[in-house]
């Protein structure tokens, strides 16, 4: 009995001995995702784009799993460097010689994220070193000058209507699957110009305190009519001016502003930066329950969302 | 004894609540004095910049050197944008005080328009004089009834809470004698009708063209059903529910309310009256987890565009917001890029369905352009660009300018440092008139210890 249950005991050990650096192995060899990556992406894949192009040294940005300019302007320079089509998109093709050119150590990137550290990812040089909140390593200097002489290179000059005619042929279906079992943080995120997170996140309370009762697209007007009144000539310039004006919003007259806002009212902020408007261009909005001045009644009324009446 | 004892606690009771109830009044005063100091700071910095702006005004009058006259308005743009962020600082919100910001707004914006133009090869005009002389007048008027208001407050000790406190509780305006000096300065400013400003004016205003450009027939009701039908794609058992603007709209439309009760989701559209063309398409699905990637739903977007048929537009932005991918899409006629026809796609990354989609700029802008031929080639364009900054592409596009002109540009995308610029400069002129510094992706500030 007690051999069995001693050898069992040994079988398990060695089948976890050996699936570790098995269950790594796969990891290791299968790199990035079936996705196209284009700019303005954010997850995984990008993680590992941005640190093999750093690998390589071609971006010296941070890596943030953005998909932003800097990793664009690298992408290219790699894909121009390689022979490859000068597209901006990380396809089959270029993720491929990518994989074949570099080396990826997802759990140094994946734990310095985590542990928030500032880090790099260049190659020939330790990766252990290249950690811990210190500033990134300056022995970079010949695989930046690489990066600079890449750029020189004419260009086709519009890259966008390029990715539009043959994006079509590389139209792939398959989901982005998630090697790990969650995706992991990035630490930044697209904002659209012009505005911070935080200016976002004080929409987002404002809309919250304001219209958390109504419909969805009662909450994007709410937050458009912020956006008129940025744009209007008689309203304050900037986002908090708007919203702290005083009497212009009862949620911020009763504190119910600093309530903790949903991510539904985050949506609904960003849907309206990004130019949706169902309010027809208004500036005003009363809930005709509860609104007692007649002068908001005489104002002239577009349309109604919800419980709220919006008027010019 | 018991009586003794139950006195004693009851007078302690009593005392301690007076002496509570005396700390919150205190308390309560203070935080009262302290929101009134905030108005009357706001109240007499308005009137000190009134004061100051007629005074800058009347001395860039006088000036007859352009070297000084550009500072003295660049002095009066800025003056009227800390005067309007004074006002934005009363609660005046419910008081009709709307042309007096429009009026100092308008004396901003020609300040600035004056003030960036080469005044030595364009000098002021005869009738720009005359409207800088008007403004002069105005300003002098708007500052002598605010200096009254002013006067009574302080003689009064008239105070902003009880305006905020009239407005608050009954909502319509009561006799007040601020709001009535507030009105009489706003009554002052209407009588100055915008007409003196001239026709230049007009182009500095938001341009709300009201949907001018489009063709088509007036549609009903019933139509308007049909087209959201063909936009949204309910399934079956969907109810439908169309309603017409309401009166003060600028432009007619009907609003489309698509409610699945089955998937307790929804969606609502505008649709214009003129043509039937959708303003903005929006759905209230939640979205699951993504399993599509930002370019395939690029491609879902063009196609969902193809479908309606929108023509001639290229892709321009894309990003992606957590599990949702937001495409932005500009007009084109040729190799130029249409930039005021900009069109927005919304995309759920988990299935690609089409959550989203707004199409007001587009609507408004797109006609029929004539494309001018530049009177300056591409490559002295390029001399035009700052030598620091590394040209990445180049092309053409049509933007709208700090004045809000449509105008034709070279445009190029360059690298300086770590950002990357997007840089117009007139096709015609030669002038920069552009210059975008594209953004970085922001951290996250949470979670970061």
């Amino acid at each position: 009995m007690k051999i069995k249950s001693f050898l069992k005991m040994v079988a398990i050990l060695v089948l976890i001995i050996t699936l570790i650096p098995c269950s790594n192995f796969e990891q290791r060899a299968e790199a990035f995702s079936n996705q196209v990556i284009r700019q303005g992406a954010v997850g995984d894949d990008v993680l590992e784009l941005q640190s093999r192009l750093q690998y390589l040294g071609f971006y010296n940005g941070k890596i943030d799993g953005v998909f932003g300019w800097g990793t664009y302007w690298a992408l290219r320079n790699f894909q121009y460097e390689f022979g490859l089509k000068v597209d901006g998109l990380a396809g089959q093709e270029t993720k491929a010689k990518l994989a074949k050119a570099s080396q990826y150590h997802e759990d140094h990137v994946k734990k310095q994220i985590k542990e928030g550290n500032k880090f790099t990812h260049y190659g020939g040089t330790n990766i252990n070193k290249q950690g811990g909140s210190k500033a990134p390593a300056k022995n970079q200097s010949g695989a930046q000058g690489n990066n600079q002489s890449g750029g020189q290179a004419k260009e086709k000059p519009s890259a966008q209507g390029n990715q539009n005619g043959q994006s079509g042929a590389k139209g792939n279906n398959a989901a982005p699957q998630q090697n790990n079992n969650k995706p992991s943080k990035v630490t930044a995120a697209n904002t659209p110009n012009g505005f911070s997170q935080n200016d976002i996140q004080l929409m987002a309370n404002a809309v919250y305190g304001e219209a958390r009762g109504e419909p969805y697209e009662g909450q994007v007007a709410v937050a458009a009519v912020i956006l008129n009144r940025l744009e209007s000539a008689t309203f304050p310039n900037t986002v908090s001016g708007v919203i702290f004006e005083p009497l212009a919003f009862t949620a911020v007259a009763d504190g119910q502003i600093w309530l903790t806002p949903n991510e539904g009212a985050k949506k609904a902020v960003l849907d309206a930066i990004n130019g949706m408007d169902p309010t027809g261009d208004a500036l005003y909005y009363f809930n005709p329950d509860t609104a007692t001045s007649s002068w908001i009644w005489g104002r002239p009324q577009i349309k109604k969302i919800g419980k709220h009446i919006f008027c010019k | 004894m018991l009586r003794g004892i139950l006195i004693t606690v009851l007078a302690l009771g009593v005392a301690g609540a007076a002496f509570w109830g005396y700390q919150e009044h205190q308390e309560k005063n203070a935080i009262l004095q302290n929101a009134e100091n905030n108005y009357q700071r706001a109240f007499h910095d308005l009137s000190f910049q009134m004061d100051l702006l007629n005074d800058k005004i009347g001395t860039s009058l006088a000036m007859n050197s352009r070297s000084s006259l550009s500072p003295a308005l660049a002095e009066v743009w800025k003056i009227t944008s800390q005067a309007h962020n004074d006002v934005g600082q009363l609660p005046l919100t419910l008081v009709p005080f709307n042309k007096t910001e429009e009026f100092l707004s308008n004396v901003g914006d020609f300040a600035y328009k004056t003030a960036v133009r080469d005044l030595d090869k364009e000098p002021l005009t005869d009738k720009e004089y005359g409207q800088l002389k008007s403004l002069y007048q105005e300003s002098a008027k708007i500052q002598n009834d605010l200096r009254q208001v002013q006067h009574m407050v302080l003689e009064n000790r008239l105070t902003w809470m009880d305006v905020e406190l009239a407005l608050a509780t009954e909502g319509a305006p009561k006799d007040n004698t601020i709001i009535d000096g507030f009105k009489t300065v706003e009554k002052t400013v209407e009588s100055y009708s915008e007409t003196e400003f001239g026709a230049g004016m007009v182009t500095m205003k938001n341009q709300d063209e009201n949907f001018q450009y489009l063709k088509g027939n007036k549609i009903d009701k019933k139509e308007a059903e049909k087209i959201a039908k063909k936009w949204a794609k309910p399934k079956d058992g969907v109810e439908i529910k169309v309603t017409e603007n309401g009166e003060g709209s600028d432009y007619g439309f009907f609003s489309v309310y698509l409610e699945d009760k089955k998937n307790k989701t929804h969606s609502s559209m505008d649709i214009t009256k003129k043509g039937g063309y959708p303003i903005w398409y929006l759905s209230s699905r939640d979205v699951k987890k993504q399993r599509i990637s930002l370019n395939d739903a690029a491609e879902k977007a063009i196609a969902f565009l193809k479908e309606n048929d929108f023509e001639d537009l290229d892709l321009f932005e894309s990003a992606q917001y957590e599990n949702m991918g937001v495409f932005t899409f500009v007009g084109t006629k040729g190799d130029v890029r249409i930039y005021p026809d900009a069109m927005r796609v919304k995309v759920a990354l988990d299935n690609g369905d089409i959550v989203g989609f707004s199409a007001e700029d587009y609507l408004k802008s797109h006609h029929e352009r004539e494309i001018p031929k530049p009177s300056i080639s591409a490559e002295e364009a390029k001399k035009k660009v700052n030598p620091n900054v590394k040209i990445m592409e180049e092309g053409q596009g049509v933007i709208l300018n700090d004045l809000s002109k449509e105008v034709f540009c070279y445009e190029f995308i360059g690298v300086l440092g770590d950002d990357t610029y997007r840089i117009y400069i007139n096709a015609d002129s030669g002038m920069e008139e552009k210059v975008e510094k594209l953004d970085n992706a922001e951290q996250i500030y949470e979670d970061v210890v």
